[in-house]
């Protein structure tokens, strides 16, 4: 369960990414954010995964508030953590079979688990025949799956959906979000972030819609309305 | 922990082999200030050997009256010895003395003619000291002026030699300096270029040091794979600097001591082969990690 209590990140006087954000996200739900672009969405994603701190307020993972987390522990927070972003963040000189197997090395994970995991992932995102390939040579579609699949590597809590549809077009679009609801469905708590009208009234599930900074709606099977 | 270290030096040498071109490039930087270290080494080995050859020229000639025991010159020279300073007593007998200026003097009749005429010797017995500097003359003088001595020498040649000697130990001294002085600046513009290349590589790296840390990799998981690469930079930079220095110093070594004789630069890379070889691999490893640590630090912060 993720809480954030009166949530408020001020960036300077005149740049009030957040103000008054009060949420419960439980486990295994499936919610979507939206609202345009600085309403706020990506600052409250980078307050969950810690690289930022909220001005004021608190965000708790089980009570346990993250802005607490010592430098020295938060690859542990990071790792209960699978984010997916626009730009997807591969490592270029990295095929997709290592982009995935480095976020299990970096978790100490040990090599029979990566050798059974990894194609296991690939193949879940369907992509068993373009291990080798490195990102350069996957199509955008391609590269969200790999991103995909690495962020479940760590068998995480919490999957975090950054926008990742916004560099891909329709049918890819909805690949990624058939995706995402199967892997809601395997039991991960899944955060989508994003401003497609589409996506979300396609999904009738909880949204949360953010205005300038504020929570002005959320509700279940919502729809984007602003 | 090992299964880590694997993984961590495979990733290093993976990411070395992948980007061929930046790792080139470092390698010939890291190569460059080596070969500038080394060289700037040599440069000074040279040096020291050249002010050694020159003071190896001077030295000053202690004359002992005609009716000094040889005792008693004996005994001044073992106290001499004893001097820091000293770095060799020659002594020459009255006999030694007449032996030498006969065979210099063979060909003039007149002189040999009149040498004869005499009945006793008439050459004086002689210490030749050496100091260790040219500057440390001086103190060898003062030793002789003391009260005992005064009595069985009748001249020292130091005051006739002073002003050359002077100038001499002046000269050494501000070669010695300011080839010091070169060489610290240069080797310091050497490690500056090659911390700047390094750094270029791992700022071209930051977006997947971000990455690598969004994914929950420790600050140790994502620096040690650069620091690898330093160390692998370090020692091929090494290796390609010395394959450089030897065919050079092969070439040069001759016309070097046809100049300056009495220095042998390639005899003394021969010799030095091993230490200056794991002094050049210490140097770049040093560098390419130091390089590294310094650079990668303020990418991590994320």
């Amino acid at each position: 369960m993720i809480k954030f209590k009166q949530i408020s990140k001020i960036y300077s006087s005149d740049c009030r990414a957040l103000e008054d954000i009060n949420l419960i996200i439980n486990e295994k739900e499936f919610v979507s954010v939206a609202g345009r672009s600085g309403a706020g969405k990506s600052t409250l994603i980078r307050l969950l995964i810690r690289e930022e701190l909220p001005t004021q307020g608190q965000v708790f993972w089980h009570n346990h508030d993250i802005s607490q987390i010592q430098d020295r522990d938060l690859p542990f927070w990071r790792r209960q953590i699978g984010m997916v972003f626009q730009d997807f963040q591969l490592l270029p000189y990295k095929t997709a079979y290592e982009n995935i197997a480095f976020a299990m090395e970096v978790g100490a994970r040990t090599n029979q688990d990566i050798e059974r995991d990894v194609p296991q992932l690939l193949k879940l995102v369907n992509l068993s025949e373009r291990a080798d390939h490195f990102p350069d040579q996957l199509s955008g579609g391609e590269k969200q799956r790999v991103a995909i699949a690495r962020a479940l590597a760590h068998r995480p809590k919490i999957l975090i959906a950054d926008e990742p549809t916004g560099n891909l077009d329709g049918l890819h679009t909805w690949e990624i979000i058939r995706l995402l609801i199967k892997i809601n469905e395997l039991g991960t708590t899944v955060i989508l972030a994003t401003h497609d009208r589409e996506i979300i009234n396609g999904l009738e599930r909880r949204v949360i819609i953010l205005e300038k900074g504020r929570v002005i709606r959320d509700e279940e099977g919502g729809r984007y309305i602003l | 922990m090992l299964t880590n270290l694997m993984r961590v030096i495979k990733s290093g040498c993976l990411s070395f082999w992948r980007n061929k071109w930046l790792s080139v490039a470092a390698i010939s930087m890291v190569s460059l200030a080596i070969f500038a270290i080394t060289s700037l080494l040599l440069v000074n080995v040279l040096i020291n050997s050249l002010i050694t050859n020159l003071e190896d020229k001077i030295d000053i000639s202690v004359y002992f009256h005609l009716d000094t025991p040889e005792e008693d010159i004996l005994e001044t020279r073992k106290e001499l010895v004893k001097l820091d300073e000293v770095r060799s007593v020659e002594y020459i007998s009255a006999k030694e003395a007449l032996k030498r200026f006969e065979d210099k003097h063979q060909d003039n009749q007149v002189l040999m003619q009149s040498l004869k005429e005499l009945d006793s010797n008439p050459l004086e017995a002689a210490l030749n000291v050496k100091a260790q500097t040219a500057s440390q003359y001086e103190t060898i003088v003062k030793f002789f002026n003391q009260g005992k001595y005064q009595e069985i020498i009748d001249k020292i040649n130091y005051l006739e030699n002073k002003a050359v000697i002077t100038r001499l130990s002046s000269i050494t001294k501000t070669i010695r300096q300011t080839g010091l002085i070169i060489l610290i600046i240069l080797a310091i513009l050497a490690v500056v270029v090659t911390f700047n290349t390094i750094r270029l590589t791992i700022y071209s790296a930051r977006k997947e040091i971000k990455i690598m840390k969004l994914v929950g990799a420790s600050n140790w998981f994502v620096r040690s794979p650069f620091i690898i690469e330093g160390i692998i930079y370090g020692i091929i930079a090494a290796v390609i600097s010395l394959l450089i220095l030897h065919p050079l110093l092969w070439y040069l070594a001759p016309k070097i001591t046809a100049y300056l004789p009495g220095t042998d630069l390639y005899y003394f890379f021969q010799t030095n082969f091993l230490t200056l070889f794991f002094l050049q691999i210490a140097i770049g490893i040093a560098l390419g990690t130091i390089s590294s640590w310094v650079a990668i630090r303020r990418y991590l912060e994320v």
